[in-house]
């Protein structure tokens, strides 16, 4: 097998062309065989962007999987049969096959308890095993015309001919045809099986419909990727579709885009580069994609997600530092606004260069400033000092009292011993809504008092004493 | 001459992987009745609904939907299936759903209307959804998404509707649309069949109701069928014998292949 795998298979190896060179050629077009190749990558993606589509809401990747490997003895006993490489044989043993390892899945379903990925898992390796039995017998016996066979394992681009091209053709637009005049029925059959049965849509014949389709898709491409990769074709180009669309229409739009696209860059790589095959090229240009668009997408992206984890956390280290400046502040019954940073790391139990680093952010945020002149007479080196400024001190406030309510409410609404909100109440100081304070706030009917006897700041009476500090 | 039943059942018996789970049921359901099915977990009410639908083909009796064997009748049913039948990640829209609801009425190749649109809207109105048109089914809450079922059920617009637990898991304020919704289409002389899980709302909801626990046990106006007696009988334990008996086939071997 590793022989095989090394034999592939790259559009042209002729001369040493520079790079420059071979993108040039490439997209002129200029070799019939480069032609080929690109449009047969491309249409094939096409196919497998609109029928995976299907499979993929359906959710019938699996399947897809078992009837590209169920094909495969199906092909080595067409070419028995006809004694060469001769694609219509090839092509009705591989459909044979396909169809007996559907009705082998259907009778399983039907007359045994086996569960549907164990039976996806059984016809998938009992047929895939038969083919390589028959695969192997027919390199040993010595068929005069064998070469290429063993292509259809793990594909042959370079080899791909006009018959295949035409092949290609014929599913896109069987495909295409089978989509159009069946849109409305295929939506509603997949989303609701039951109530599209109830209103006479015949949804078996559907099915079965689909299934051969992704029969003929799978044979139409294994030329240029091989049994194994077949369904991986299938599968991602609408599985990226999905990530960004919310209606069947675009999503068969995108899909089929996404499947010429991967088709185009692997047929374009395995071009330029040295001895690498297309059909795994398209694969991987295909995931390449599904990759950059999980990351990527604009609101469910994992990129966002951790941009917006990250500012969420700064906002809380911002608000802790506040907290505990307020704290100080309060510390020394309101007097002294001017906190040092040997303070601030007396209170939040953090290094020295964290909470510069904390001072720098509130600084940069318009929310303290440093003191310009030392007013204190002790001397300390490296010693930075604060003040909050107006919105910082408000800000501050708002946040300790959101805290204080919440423990309030704790401990006289929800009958929480006083020893046990603090904790919680760390966590909701940051998230509770401007709403639901003052809810809490009509509920308690304002109070002054947190359940530890500490003052609940409202802005009324705190702000003039910041205020008159700072100027 | 008399008018054709909307749904008649005759001695029907429906059995799943061999384990009969309706024996010998009959059951005439007149025009314009609004009928609730109770009976235990495993009674056997979703198999009824599935097989006035034609999802199951009973081993025993028949059904007659106006008449009719229930591969053509079906068609004038409106039928709810259970919320949780389907899968609600599916690239559609609400508006998408509702619009499944005027499938019937359209042939093949043929357009999705104007009029269809507007019809599809109206509903969407009704059950106050309208808003949520343009919206991916998958973000909608259990109750919207049972909303959103409804609407395509008068979208249909059937003069007989099969509903199977449109009340599992919603919210108050879809429960009363529901409710309320129901009671408009018994105004407007429709039939309706409405498997229910609930006993004591069961009694406010329907005007007669159909007590089952594999058998019939009980078919009549609420009044006269929500009594102690009939419902101990309902929900009081499988009939022992039946349920032995029905153990023992589905022990014998599988001949019928």
């Amino acid at each position: 097998m590793a022989t095989v795998f090394l034999q592939a298979e790259q559009i042209v190896t002729q001369d040493e062309f520079d790079l420059v060179d071979r993108a040039q050629r490439f997209l002129l077009l200029k070799d019939e065989s480069v032609q080929i190749v690109v449009f047969g990558s491309v249409l094939m993606g096409m196919s497998c962007g609109l029928i995976g589509s299907y499979v993929v809401t359906r959710k019938l990747s699996l399947f897809g999987d078992t009837l590209s490997h169920a094909v495969l003895p199906g092909i080595a006993v067409g070419f028995i049969w006809s004694g060469e490489k001769n694609n219509i044989s090839l092509l009705v043993g591989a459909t044979i096959a396909g169809l007996l390892g559907i009705s082998c899945l259907s009778i399983l379903r039907k007359f045994t308890k086996v569960q549907d990925d164990s039976s996806l898992g059984i016809v998938l390796s009992a047929f895939y095993a038969v083919g390589i039995c028959l695969l192997t017998r027919i390199q040993k016996v010595g068929y005069s015309d064998q070469s290429g066979l063993d292509s259809f394992m793990f594909g042959q681009a370079s080899a791909l001919s006009s018959d295949d091209l035409i092949g290609i053709i014929i599913v896109l637009l069987l495909i295409s045809l089978f989509i159009v005049i069946n849109y409305r029925e295929l939506l509603i059959s997949g989303f609701d099986p039951g109530f599209s049965r109830s209103i006479g849509i015949p949804t078996e014949s559907l099915q079965y419909g689909l299934w051969a389709l992704i029969t003929f898709c799978v044979i139409s491409s294994l030329q240029m990727v091989g049994v194994i990769l077949a369904s991986a074709l299938l599968v991602i180009p609408a599985a990226t579709a999905s990530l960004l669309v919310k209606r069947m229409r675009s999503y068969l739009i995108l899909a089929c885009l996404l499947g010429a696209v991967a088709g185009l860059g692997g047929a374009f790589l395995s071009f330029l580069g040295e001895r690498l095959p297309t059909g795994p090229l398209i694969v991987i240009v295909s995931g390449a994609l599904f990759t950059v668009i999980l990351f990527l997408h604009p609101q469910k992206g994992l990129l966002i997600k951790w941009i917006i984890s990250r500012s969420e956390n700064v906002r809380i280290a911002r608000e802790n530092s506040l907290k505990a400046a307020f704290q100080i502040i309060e510390g020394k019954s309101f007097e002294d606004t001017l906190i040092s940073s040997q303070e601030m790391m007396r209170k939040r139990g953090m290094s020295s260069a964290t909470i510069e680093g904390e001072i720098e952010n509130l600084c940069k945020a318009g929310l303290a400033s440093k003191a310009l002149h030392q007013v204190s007479e002790i001397k300390l080196p490296r010693q930075t000092r604060f003040t909050l400024t107006p919105s910082g001190w408000e800000y501050a406030c708002r946040i300790v009292r959101n805290h204080r309510l919440w423990e309030l409410y704790l401990t006289n609404e929800a009958q929480y011993a006083p020893d046990h909100v603090h904790e919680d109440a760390e966590k909701i100081e940051h998230m509770i809504g401007e709403e639901t304070v003052r809810q809490i706030e009509r509920l308690l009917k304002n109070p002054r008092r947190d359940p530890h006897g500490k003052l609940i700041p409202s802005i009324t009476d705190i702000q003039p004493v910041a205020i008159s500090q700072e100027t | 001459m008399a008018r054709v039943l909307p749904i008649e059942i005759h001695d029907l018996t429906v059995s799943y992987q061999k384990k009969p789970v309706l024996y010998g049921v009959d059951l005439e359901i007149q025009e314009g009745s609004l009928v609730g099915i109770l009976g235990p977990n495993g009674a056997g009410k979703s198999t009824l609904v599935k097989t006035i639908m034609n999802m199951i083909r009973p081993n025993g009796g028949y059904v007659k939907i106006f008449g009719k064997d229930p591969k053509i009748g079906m068609k004038q049913i409106g039928y709810v299936p259970q919320r949780e039948s389907v899968d609600w990640e599916f690239p559609v829209t609400v508006m998408d759903v509702v619009l499944m609801g005027r499938y019937g009425h359209l042939g093949w190749l043929s357009r999705v209307t104007k009029y269809d649109r507007q019809k599809a809207s109206e509903c969407l109105e009704q059950v106050n959804m309208l808003p949520y048109a343009g919206r991916q089914i998958g973000n909608l809450s259990g109750g919207q998404q049972q909303r959103v079922f409804l609407a395509r059920a008068l979208a249909q617009e059937s003069s007989v509707y099969l509903m199977d637990e449109p009340f599992a898991g919603v919210d108050a304020v879809t429960e009363k649309t529901i409710v309320s919704i129901m009671q408009n289409m018994k105004k407007e002389g429709k039939t309706l069949l409405v498997v229910h899980h609930d006993l004591s709302s069961a009694k406010e909801y329907f005007d007669q109701l159909l007590l089952l626990n594999m058998r019939k046990v009980a078919f009549g106006p609420t009044s006269k069928v929500y009594t102690h007696e009939l419902l101990q009988k309902t929900y009081g334990g499988r009939l022992a014998v039946l349920s032995e008996m029905a153990t023992e086939m589905a022990k014998s071997p599988e001949l019928e292949l």
